[in-house]
Parts: C-alpha cells; sequence; structure tokens
C-alpha cells in the first residue's frame, strides 16, 4: 500500500522529508516514512553486503539498516558523527536509511522537477526519481525501492 | 468463495479422511455393521449437502456409492474386496471433483458415466457373492495382523467397543457413555462437538501476540534484576508465569497429533501393496505425539515419500521375502516420540536394505567421489551418499518412485525446519531413517555466544557440550595443518572459528590455549557429524522468537532468523547446518580430506605440507604426506597371512598386500597382537606398509635432499629437528605390483613446473616426485585455474598435464596454452593412462610436446629434462 506511493509519489505537489547525505539534499516521499530516529544501537551483521549497516529494534520490531552513504558510494562519515534513521517500510519489512542529517518536510511541485541530468554519476542515478531546485540547491528524490535493492534483492 | 461453499469443502474434507480410515476398516473386518453404517452416513451427508448446494456431478457419484453402501448395511450384498476398491475409486473421484471446487469455486466438467455404471452394476447383483467366497476372498486378502475378525451377529449385537485397528483418528474425546447412539461412537470415536473450529489465522496471530509478549517480559525481567527494585519483583514474577503459562496455552491450540500426517498413509500402503504386488503391514506407533502444526504440515509430504520409498523399494516382494527367510508380509513402521524438546520420527522397514556396492558404484559413475574417497569411507558415510541430489539407487524407475528426486528433497526440507535425518541400514535386514525435528519453530531455547565483541544465538537442538579450552584448563586447540582440531575423549573434532567463518577475524587465527586466549568450544551436531565452533565467551540461554531475516540478507545462509534480547538488543541467530555446510566440516573422511585439498591445490611445493611421521625398521624418524594416506589401520596380528611370500590381509572382500619397510616379511615382534598399517589406495587397489609406530603429524616445508639411491626413499630431510627419511611411496606402491612409479635417477634442475591434474591422489604423487628431482612445483586440479595464473601473470618452465579431466580435458587446455598468451611456446607434456598411437597423435595435435604414461616417472623426469634442454643450452 505504502510502497504504491513510492511510484506515483511525484504527482502536483506531494510531501517530502528532505535529508542530507554528505552535503547532499535528498527527498523521500513522506508517505512511505513510517518513523525518524536518532541514534540507534545498531547491531552489525556478519557477511551482509557492505551497504547494510547491520539491524535495529524497532518497538519490538527487527529493522535492517541501509547506510546512504555506503549505498551511493561516498566516503564514511566521521566517527563521532551519529546518524539518523529514517524508518521506510517495503514488502511487508521494516528498513532504516541512515543519513547524516534529517530536515523538514517539504511539499514539492511537480513542475519543478527535472529527469536526471546525463552527467549524474551512475550510482546516483540509479536510485534518482528527478532533481528539483530548492532554495537555490538541487534535491535529488530518492526511489526507496531502488535504494533498497541489495544484496539478493538485486 | 461464499461462505457456504468454504464450510461444506471444510466439513467434506473431514468426512473423506474419516471415509478412507472406515472403509480400510471395513475391509479388514466386512461383517462390522457400526462401520458400516458410519459409513453409509458420512456418504450420504456429503451427498445431501451437495444436493443442496446444487452440486450435480458429486451429488450422482455419492449417490452411487451411496446405493452399494445402503446394501451392504442392509446386508442384501455382502462386503467383497472388489467392492470396497470400487467405493475407494468413487471416494477418489469425490476427493478429484472436492479439489476442482477448492480451486475453480464450481465443479469441474468430467464424465461420471463410466464409473457411476459400474457402482450401479455392482449394486443391481453383479457384485453379489456367496459368503463362502467372500470368505475365501478374505482369508486370501492381507489380514490385519492385531485384530481378529469379529463375527457380524457379535458385532450388531454388542454395544461395547470393537477392537479398533492402530488406525489414527483425529482428536475428539471419546465419552461413549453419553451418547445416544452409543453404537457409533464406540467404533468410530466420534464424539459430540467438544470442540470448536478456529481459522488458522487467529492461532497465528495469537501466537505472534504471545511471542511478542514473551519479548517484552524477558526485557521487563532483565530491567528489573539490574535494578533489583523489590517493589516491581513480585508481581514481575507473576507476569512471568502468567505469560509462560499464556504461552503454554496457545503453543497446545497449534499442537496437533502426529496421527493427522499420518492418516493417508494406511490407504497409502494399501494402494501401494496392490500396485507392487507386495504384502505390506503398516505399524503406527505414537500417532498421538504431539507436535507444532507448522512443523506437521512441513513434515507430511517427506513423510509420505519415505513411507513410499520404503513399500517400493526397501520391502522385497513375497518370492524374494520367502527365499531370504523372511515372512513373506513386509512391514513399515513408523514410530514418533519425544525426546528432549525435539520429536524423533523413524521410518522402518524390514526390507532388503542399502546396498553398500550399489551406492558405490553409482557414487562413482556419478563423480560424487573418488575411489580412494570411497575406500576409505565409513558404511554409514556410503549409505549418506542417498542424501545426494539426483541420487537413487532403486535400477528401475516406477510409478512409485526411483527417479532421484527424493531423499535429497526430504534432506532439505527437514533441514528447513532446523531438524536432522540419518540412516542406519542393514544388507538384507533392512533400513531405518530417524528424523530429528524441533517441536516448534517459533520459539526455541537458544545459547547466547560471543565473538570478536559481537553476540550471537546458537540453537540449543544441536548443542551436544561445552568445552573450556586454554587459559590452563587442559584441553587446547591442536591443528593439523590449518586446520584446528580439539582432542574430545580420543576422538578428533574439527573445529570451526565462529570469527573466521563470520569474517569478523582477519588472517590465521590466534592459537588458542597455547598461553594466549582461553575461549569455548561449542560442540555441535548436525546429522550425523560433530564439529566444534570456537567462540570466546559463552552467557546463558535464553528463550527466543524466531523471526526471519530480511530478503537482502537471506543469501548468507549462516543465519536461521534474528531475534530480540531481553536487553532489547537485535541478535542473529546461527544455523549450525549453514556453517557445517559453508566451512564443509561436514563432509566427513575423505570427503573432507578432498575439501582441504581445494584449498591447498594451489600450494607450491616449497610451502607447507602435513606430514606424518612414523617409525619403522630402524630408529630413523620416516615421513610421508598425510594427503597420500588412505587412513590408518590397527590390523589384529591373526588375520596377517601370507600369499606367495607376501603378508596380506583380508580387507573388503579384497586381499591387500602387506609390505615392511625393513625387508621381507618380518614376524610380528614378540608379545603384539596388533600391527599398524598405513594404508594407501588407488582405484581397486589398495597397499599398507607396516610400520612399528606413529609419531606424529607435523607441518613442515618439505626441502628433501636428493637421495643417496635408496630405493624407497625420495631423500632425507630435516623435519621437527630431525633427520627424517621422506619416504618414496610411489615405489613402495610399485612393490605391490604392476605399474605405479618406478625409482628415479635424479636430475637436479632448478626449473618451475606446472602441474595439472585432477586426481588429489597423482597430485600428490607427482609433487613430491618432482620436488626432490629439484623442480619448483605448482599443482592445480584443472585447466580452469591453471589458466587463472597465467591471467595472473605467473610463468613456468613448463607444463605438466593431465588428459582425462573434468569440464575442460587436456587437449583443449593445450588448445588454449598454444593459441596465445604468455605460456605459447612451453614445452607442455601430457600425462595420461592412455599411451596409444591414436592418442598420442590427438596430444600432438592439441599441442602437447611429449607424451607420457601417467605410471612412468623415469620417462617423465627424462622428457621433462629433455623439454628443457635447449633453453638450458641457449
Amino acid at each position: 500500500m505504502r510502497t504504491q506511493a513510492t511510484q506515483s509519489a511525484v504527482t502536483d505537489a506531494d510531501l517530502y522529508l528532505t535529508l542530507t547525505v554528505a552535503g547532499q539534499s535528498c527527498g523521500v516521499p513522506v508517505l512511505v516514512v513510517r518513523d525518524v530516529l536518532g541514534p540507534q544501537v545498531i547491531t552489525r551483521i556478519p557477511l551482509a553486503p557492505p551497504e547494510v549497516a547491520g539491524s535495529l529494534n524497532l518497538r519490538g520490531r527487527i529493522v535492517t539498516a541501509v547506510d546512504l552513504r555506503r549505498r551511493l558510494g561516498l566516503p564514511p562519515r566521521a566517527a563521532d558523527a551519529q546518524p539518523m534513521s529514517i524508518v521506510v517500510e517495503m514488502a511487508g519489512e521494516l528498513y532504516s536509511m541512515l543519513a547524516d542529517a534529517v530536515g523538514e518536510v517539504v511539499p514539492l511541485r511537480q513542475d519543478d522537477s527535472a529527469a536526471n541530468p546525463p552527467t549524474l554519476d551512475a550510482v546516483w542515478r540509479e536510485v534518482s526519481k528527478g532533481v528539483h531546485r530548492r532554495d537555490g540547491q538541487l534535491l535529488i528524490v530518492l526511489d526507496v525501492e531502488r535504494v533498497l535493492a541489495i544484496g539478493g534483492g538485486r | 468463495m461464499d461462505d457456504l461453499l468454504a464450510d461444506f469443502l471444510t466439513e467434506t474434507h473431514e468426512g473423506l479422511v474419516a471415509l478412507d480410515v472406515a472403509l480400510l476398516r471395513l475391509e479388514k473386518s466386512p461383517g462390522d455393521k457400526p462401520t458400516l453404517s458410519e459409513i453409509f452416513r458420512l456418504v450420504h451427508t456429503i451427498k445431501g449437502t451437495c444436493g443442496f448446494l446444487g452440486l450435480s456431478r458429486l451429488e450422482r457419484v455419492a449417490h452411487a456409492a451411496e446405493n452399494i453402501l445402503g446394501l451392504y448395511r442392509d446386508g442384501v450384498l455382502t462386503v467383497t474386496p472388489a467392492g470396497v476398491s470400487l467405493v475407494l475409486r468413487a471416494l477418489d473421484r469425490i476427493k478429484e471433483i472436492v479439489g476442482g471446487l477448492e480451486q475453480g469455486g464450481s465443479e469441474p466438467a468430467g464424465d461420471d458415466a463410466e464409473l457411476i455404471g459400474e457402482l450401479d452394476a455392482a449394486a443391481g447383483g453383479d457384485g453379489i457373492s456367496t459368503l463362502a467366497e467372500t470368505e475365501a476372498a478374505f482369508n486370501n486378502a492381507p489380514a490385519p495382523a492385531a485384530v481378529e475378525e469379529p463375527l457380524a451377529a457379535e458385532a450388531v449385537e454388542s454395544p461395547s467397543p470393537v477392537a479398533k485397528p492402530s488406525a489414527p483418528q483425529r482428536r475428539a474425546a471419546p465419552p461413549p457413555a453419553e451418547t445416544p447412539a452409543a453404537e457409533e461412537a464406540a467404533t468410530s470415536g466420534r464424539a459430540p462437538p467438544q470442540s470448536i473450529r478456529v481459522s488458522v489465522d487467529v492461532l497465528e496471530d495469537l501466537m505472534m501476540l504471545v511471542s511478542e509478549l514473551v519479548l517484552t517480559r524477558n526485557q521487563l525481567m532483565q530491567l528489573s534484576r539490574a535494578r533489583s527494585d523489590g517493589a516491581y519483583s513480585v508481581p514481575l514474577q507473576r507476569l512471568s508465569h502468567i505469560t509462560s503459562d499464556l504461552q503454554d496455552g496457545v503453543m497446545k491450540t497449534r499442537m496437533q497429533p502426529i496421527g493427522n500426517a499420518w492418516a493417508k498413509m494406511p490407504r497409502l500402503v494399501r494402494d501401494l501393496s496392490i500396485e507392487l504386488g507386495k504384502k505390506i503391514d503398516l505399524e503406527m506407533r505414537g500417532a498421538d505425539t504431539e507436535l507444532d502444526r507448522q512443523v506437521l504440515e512441513l513434515i507430511k509430504d517427506p513423510l509420505t515419500h519415505m513411507v513410499r520409498n520404503s513399500g517400493d523399494h526397501g520391502l522385497e516382494g513375497p518370492e524374494d521375502r520367502r527365499r531370504a527367510g523372511k515372512s513373506e508380509t513386509g512391514r513399515i513402521m513408523l514410530n514418533a516420540f519425544h525426546e528432549g524438546g525435539h520429536i524423533l520420527i523413524e521410518i522402518s522397514d524390514d526390507g532388503r536394505g542399502l546396498s553398500l556396492d550399489r551406492i558405490r558404484q553409482k557414487a562413482l559413475t556419478q563423480g560424487l567421489a573418488t575411489e580412494s574417497e570411497i575406500a576409505g569411507m565409513s558404511d554409514g558415510e556410503i549409505h549418506r551418499f542417498i542424501f545426494r541430489a539426483g541420487f537413487s539407487t532403486a535400477a528401475a524407475v516406477t510409478a512409485v518412485s526411483g527417479r532421484g528426486v527424493g531423499m535429497d528433497v526430504v534432506k532439505t526440507n527437514v533441514e528447513r525446519i532446523g531438524g536432522t535425518i540419518d540412516v542406519a541400514s542393514v544388507e538384507g535386514r533392512g533400513t531405518a531413517f530417524t528424523i530429528k525435528i524441533p517441536l516448534t519453530l517459533a520459539i526455541v531455547s537458544a545459547l547466547i555466544v560471543e565473538v570478536a565483541g559481537e553476540r550471537f544465538a546458537i540453537p540449543q537442538i544441536g548443542v551436544l557440550e561445552l568445552v573450556r579450552v586454554g587459559g590452563g584448563s587442559g584441553s587446547r586447540v591442536e591443528r593439523i595443518k590449518d586446520a584446528p582440531v580439539l582432542r574430545l575423549r580420543d576422538r578428533l573434532l574439527p573445529l570451526v572459528s565462529l570469527g573466521r567463518v563470520l569474517g569478523l577475524e582477519e588472517g590465521p587465527s590466534q592459537p588458542l590455549g597455547e598461553g594466549g586466549d582461553a575461549g569455548f568450544v561449542v560442540v555441535t551436531q548436525v546429522g550425523a557429524n560433530v564439529f566444534g565452533i570456537i567462540v570466546d565467551r559463552l552467557f546463558d540461554t535464553e528463550e527466543i522468537v524466531v523471526k526471519p531475516v530480511a530478503p537482502i540478507l537471506r543469501h548468507i545462509g549462516m543465519f536461521s532468523g534474528n531475534t530480540i534480547l531481553g536487553d532489547g538488543s537485535v541478535i542473529m541467530i546461527l544455523d549450525p547446518n549453514g556453517i557445517a555446510r559453508v566451512t564443509g566440516v561436514v563432509a566427513d573422511g575423505a570427503g573432507a580430506r578432498a575439501a582441504e585439498n581445494k584449498v591447498a591445490s594451489a600450494v607450491r611445493s616449497s610451502e607447507k605440507t602435513s606430514l606424518l611421521l612414523f617409525r619403522a625398521g630402524d630408529e630413523t624418524p620416516k615421513a610421508v604426506p598425510l594427503g597420500l594416506i588412505a587412513r590408518l589401520d590397527d590390523i589384529p596380528v591373526e588375520q596377517i597371512e601370507n600369499s606367495g611370500g607376501t603378508p596380506v590381509v583380508q580387507y573388503r572382500g579384497q586381499l591387500m598386500p602387506l609390505l615392511s619397510m625393513s625387508g621381507g616379511f618380518v614376524p610380528a615382534e614378540e608379545g603384539r597382537t596388533r600391527q599398524t598399517v598405513l594404508v594407501f589406495s588407488e582405484g581397486e587397489r589398495s597397499l599398507g606398509i607396516m610400520v612399528d609406530a606413529i609419531l606424529d603429524v607435523v607441518d613442515e616445508a618439505l626441502s628433501v635432499q636428493a637421495g643417496q639411491g635408496r630405493p624407497g626413499f625420495l631423500g632425507s630431510a630435516v623435519v621437527a629437528g630431525k633427520v627424517t627419511d621422506v619416504i618414496d611411496t610411489a615405489w613402495w606402491l610399485g612393490q605391490a605390483g604392476g605399474d605405479w612409479f618406478r625409482p628415479a635417477t635424479a636430475t637436479p634442475a632448478s626449473r618451475r613446473l606446472l602441474v595439472v591434474e585432477d586426481s588429489a591422489f597423482f597430485r600428490e604423487l607427482v609433487v613430491p616426485a618432482l620436488a626432490a628431482d629439484g623442480y619448483e612445483v605448482v599443482a592445480v586440479e584443472g585447466p580452469a585455474q591453471a589458466l587463472r595464473l597465467r591471467e595472473r601473470g605467473e610463468m613456468f618452465d613448463a607444463i605438466v598435464s593431465d588428459i582425462e579431466m573434468p569440464d575442460m580435458d587436456g587437449y583443449a587446455f593445450a588448445r588454449d596454452v598454444r593459441g596465445g598468451g604468455p605460456w605459447q611456446d612451453l614445452p607442455m607434456v601430457a600425462l595420461t593412462g592412455r599411451v596409444e598411437p591414436a592418442a598420442v597423435a590427438r596430444g600432438r595435435a592439441a599441442g602437447f610436446t611429449d607424451y607420457v604414461g601417467k605410471y612412468d616417472r623415469e620417462a617423465l623426469l627424462a622428457s621433462l629434462s629433455e623439454c628443457l634442454a635447449v633453453p638450458v643450452a641457449a
């Protein structure tokens, strides 16, 4: 149900949650977000794909954490920096996307959207649904399903 | 599908199962009135309901069947096996239609005229037989072992319970006294409804909620322990008890007697016995043993398959059985019972047992193992080949089984629910399978361990014991080659370092217990294999709720799930089956050695090899590469016989020659009753070398000082600080007669050789032999690896390659090498068992420089020095 929202998200003026990964602003449709959490205790999972940071406990449910920096091929965050968790649900499973910071919920108009520029990095192009200009900054709308297509799911 | 139809389907399913059982009972005791009445009533109910729902096809079939049954009940017709078969066929048709109804929501199309015609004809009188005939028919039919056939008159008059065959009944409390229709209840065990139907979803939801409650309870308990706040501890204790009781209660609702999964077996066995012309008795014990619904569902199909297997190729036909001096009627036994939190199910038959020879042969032809590996295997290990994919020993493929898609699927299914399966068989006496499965999948007891600072849960089901190692505890981890082992009560236990398996620790693991850190070994059993898992710390055990891992992690294979511990942290649950699979520790005996060889095959001869040190003849220690030895044997001296001046011993129906290192047959020393023998095997041949004592196993870089021409020795080397004679296995094998290697004349030259040879045995022969001649040898087990070395830019002076190899043969390899690249101009020597002109020509055409017989060591060395002579001169 919620996952369908990711597909038809960019309509007239949808709400997006903004987040920052290594200085880049990104947005995810607010409808797919279940929770935003502060720093969490994350259990490492040996042998897991490198993008998977581990698992965490969200009120009795196990959530798999995906580090957006690693997913997008960016350098790791500073040792003392604590990531934020954006929890989304996909196919009945909970996932947490780890970002450096979470911003606010903003409406984005379809008209402002531009297609991915051809020069966009391949990793970014894979997960980007389009680029918006906002307050003089470029904001990349993330396709959550693509972001979470890792390991066995890819 | 509307509710009415859904209800009808549920009811009809129940009715059909009960009918199957009742009809078989009827066949065994044809005059049993209460059974007849019950059957009639069941069919009548089905017919009535379908008429009401407008299911015309079902109604007509049920009606025709009811007609016959009515006549049986009223005594107009006598019951015959043919009649029962006809009714069973009608039931099958009903099942078919009901199945279609379930899928499509309406009756499938089909023509029942023929069946109905037969049923009507039987009802019309064609089926009538005299009482005498019927009795004759039943005397010939397979009679039930336990139940005497009650006389019809007796059964009618007696309202007391009639002895029931052991066929399983659905669960229902039988209070016969209260029932008005005491006659029926007594026989069928059915009672006025004291149970209600609850949808499975509701139960699943309840179970999930209870699981969450257990987790929360665990968390609360942990908090309370940490705080030691008295005010909460009492109500918390109470909450804990109630939670446990609730958990038990909800679990109980999910429990079902295993008899439910067996209900179809009597029918299956009956059909099987008719189809195969065998007489089969099915005995079922412990049908009321309860287990979790979910587990039951998953175990149903494997069980059916195994019973079918037992009937089809486990049991012999009556003729064969008589000849083997057994009773004509074969027996299949199902036995279920609880044992320590698990359920054990045994499926056994008293048939012909598994044929070791056939399995060996099949394993060979399918390339599952080499001859030398098989020769070193115990019977149990050989039996377990039947669990390999595509393996079937049935000579003929029948409709029932023999297609080789069976036991591996059974094993996979059993393992999927955390169970294990094993087989024991005695040829001519029978086969017994044992399945061990957990009571439930939802909540398991697990041991919490720590390695490299991370915690993991290991399900208790596989844990046999815990051993503390190192830190002055007496036990310590030793090493054979790189593989850690633990000596535990006189057996060597292979060990797996959890940290390394999970990639948490890099490089060679620390020598545990050698004055270093203390650790623990979790002794674990997977199937019949036992191995140890090395961990850093142990915590207590905890009841955990198994939750499946996220889809993006499922490929890892080491984890069976994850869970939340009492302290709220997430923890991964290890899957011992997965660990065993990944590390290969379960590959028993020779298999493990093969796996090791794979790892070690690309190792240079100048790197470390495992050597077995022993004493034989004189006092100088002798060494032989461990990989060459098939096994060590301890033979009673009186078993050693003399044949043509050579001592021999009977081994697996063959004579194995025994050689003495000191030359000639030395009679056993005074007072010695057993002789230690190193056994070498290749193919059918085995050879034993008698030694005085096994000294040690060491890892050494083997740098042999080329020999002083002593036959049987490659030369000497310093091993473990002592001068040691390295024996020339090839020479000794040659002593056993025939075409093994002959002693060499050493022509030292410092050249780098690549040996491509798929047989581990010959690799181990060739590498030391060439190394002793001063070559630096790299051995790989196939062209693929060789070509990878080429890609890596490795350079050699010459290539020695086998011809017959799987995947890519020597010819293709040679063509590839000659086709271009840095190896294009290297001399290549083909090494093969086939030296025929045609093969030689083909080899030369493919690009081989020379062609040498596989056992001809001298020729190989001569050929190599010839090939390399030109560049040396240049």
